[in-house]
């Protein structure tokens, strides 16, 4: 079994640190990471209340996340751990997204489809991590050093809302995209889908059918 | 009679002990992927997740960032006797969801579905849910939380008697397969799989299957048994690992229970308990105290009965 390649990324990432990243690369990040996932993009695009800070106060790199966290009764914040969520769900508000926010580095669950990438990753000099396993999340709570700052606490309640962190050796997240808008999921999808068809020999499908229902084991539900 | 004030301190303990204390069993069969796991990505995955519970561990913070829907089962002695009866029982079991809520940290995930309105204490309507289940003869309840994320993974189908086991396995095949890609299940899961019941019995029973049945248990009926081991196989030879990666690391375990249904039809469900498979329980005595455990022993003798009346010695003979 191969050894997987291991980078250490500062934050804000520079468009050359980018195009050093190889999908299916280790990568840990040390610098400034914000959080944002559907509450905040559809206040921030659909309500148009565009962003809650600028870029030097969020930084550039977005975690498709909220912690498991308490305010504590002196205005403080504890930081238990912290994993991302389904990615997919947000590319309808991706286009604004990157206009508004500026960011470079997009990190989440799952990836997003080969159009996703091509239009909106791309363009914009952008790449998306995966956490790993999605529940990594007491090794990535370890990596948060401080919390920066929270916005929309009140609107949007502590599980969606802003939460800017400061963060060490943050990770350890794969590359599932990189700058062209390979990906890493969509390589491994390509090499598992010829052997499922065996597996389904012998069987038909279902007596009652659902509406818009494939038979093609290459399809996603994404 | 049980002190209600020991209720509410020992089911704050399960909450935080769910969340931070990956089940023996569970870890065991992670273990068990580890050595097997040829494929590269795979195998980083899960030894990423073993480093994982072991920082969770020595932190006492939560192993997962999405700390799931907290849920709790509770078996109660036909005996036993709860100070302030069932309403303060729930209200000690909605207390402890709501204090560890803010002392684990967990993530506030209950909102209401139309409004989004978080009280940001897991608390709200018919949240957190509590099941109840009995057991003859015992004076002492127990109580098991089960924290499990909430959006990938299930299914539910209506199959008929026609579709025959093929039809089981392939939508069995279809789900892990469908959620699998991605990870988006975050496998490898112990699968529990519901057949029979009337359709939300059918959903309960692959939920608590999952969820309620610890790694390498079997059910008593041998021909569900063989199933069972042979599904867990069928799902390790997709060629799928964690993150949907080339693998072989998809079912920890699977595990299968029933319950009579119409006569046309075979309702089935399929759920997918987590890399992040989080659950305690605790059997409290007559005296209140606590005995702590990861297995719920939720399926009993008692609980997958057959007859009219509860006969021991007859559920005893069978077996």
């Amino acid at each position: 079994m191969s050894e997987l390649k291991t980078i250490h990324l500062d934050l804000p990432a520079r468009t050359e640190d980018l195009h050093r990243l190889e999908i299916g690369s280790v990568a840990y990040l040390t610098g400034r990471v914000f959080t944002a996932r559907e509450g905040v993009y559809k206040r921030a695009i659909a309500d148009g209340a565009g962003m809650p800070a600028g870029k030097d106060a969020l930084g550039i790199t977005n975690f498709h996340s909220s912690p498991a966290a308490s305010v504590n009764p002196d205005g403080s914040y504890t930081v238990g751990a912290v994993t991302a969520t389904a990615s997919f769900r947000f590319a309808q508000w991706l286009e604004g997204w990157f206009r508004l926010s500026g960011c470079n580095i997009i990190i989440g669950k799952g990836g997003m489809t080969p159009e996703t990438y091509r239009d909106y990753f791309v363009p914009n000099n952008a790449i998306y991590l995966t956490t790993v396993g999605y529940g990594t999340g007491a090794l990535l709570g370890r990596g948060i050093k401080r919390v920066a700052g929270v916005y929309w606490l009140e609107e949007l309640g502590l599980a969606q809302a802003v939460w800017v962190l400061d963060v060490e050796k943050f990770g350890p997240f794969l590359v599932e995209s990189d700058l062209a808008g390979n990906s890493l999921f969509e390589r491994e999808n390509a090499k598992i889908a010829p052997g499922l068809e065996r597996h389904y020999a012998g069987t038909k499908p279902a007596t009652l059918r659902r509406y818009g229902e494939t038979d093609d084991k290459t399809k996603e539900v994404i | 009679m049980i002190p209600l004030s020991n209720i509410q301190r020992i089911a704050e303990d399960l909450m935080r002990k769910a969340a931070i204390e990956v089940p023996e069993d569970y870890l065991d069969g992670l273990r068990r992927c580890a050595d097997t796991e040829k494929g590269d990505l795979s195998a980083f995955v899960i030894k990423a997740m073993l480093e994982n519970y072991e920082a969770a561990k020595e932190d006492r913070r939560a192993m997962c960032g999405d700390t799931g829907l907290p849920r709790w089962y509770v078996k109660i002695g036909n005996e036993a006797r709860i100070e302030g009866g069932p309403v303060a029982l729930e209200t000690a079991l909605r207390r402890a969801t709501a204090r560890a809520t803010a002392s684990v940290p967990l993530r506030p995930n209950r909102v209401h579905p139309l409004w989004r309105t978080d009280h940001n204490n897991n608390v709200g309507i018919n949240a957190p849910e509590i099941e109840y289940a009995f057991h003859p003869d015992a004076d002492w309840i127990e109580l098991t939380t089960v924290h499990k994320g909430g959006l990938f993974g299930s299914d539910y189908r209506m199959l008929f008697p026609g579709d025959g086991i093929e039809g089981i396995k392939r939508f069995y095949l279809d789900t892990l397969i469908g959620f699998g890609k991605r990870g988006l299940a975050c496998q490898p899961a112990i699968v529990g799989i519901g057949l029979g019941g009337s359709k939300d019995t059918s959903m309960v029973l692959g939920k608590q299957a999952s969820c309620l049945r610890i790694v390498g248990s079997r059910n008593p009926d041998p021909r569900i048994a063989a199933l069972e081991q042979e599904f867990k196989e069928i799902g390790n030879s997709i060629g799928m690992g964690a993150m949907g990666f080339v693998g072989s690391s998809m079912v920890i375990d699977c595990h299968i229970e029933v319950g009579y249904c119409h006569t046309g039809g075979m309702p089935m469900s399929v759920h997918m308990f987590c890399l992040a498979s989080r659950r305690a329980c605790a059997r409290i005595s007559a005296d209140g105290e606590a005995a702590f455990r990861t297995d719920p022993m939720w399926f009993t003798d008692y609980m997958r009965r057959t007859t009219i009346e509860w006969q021991r010695d007859a559920a005893e003979a069978a077996e």
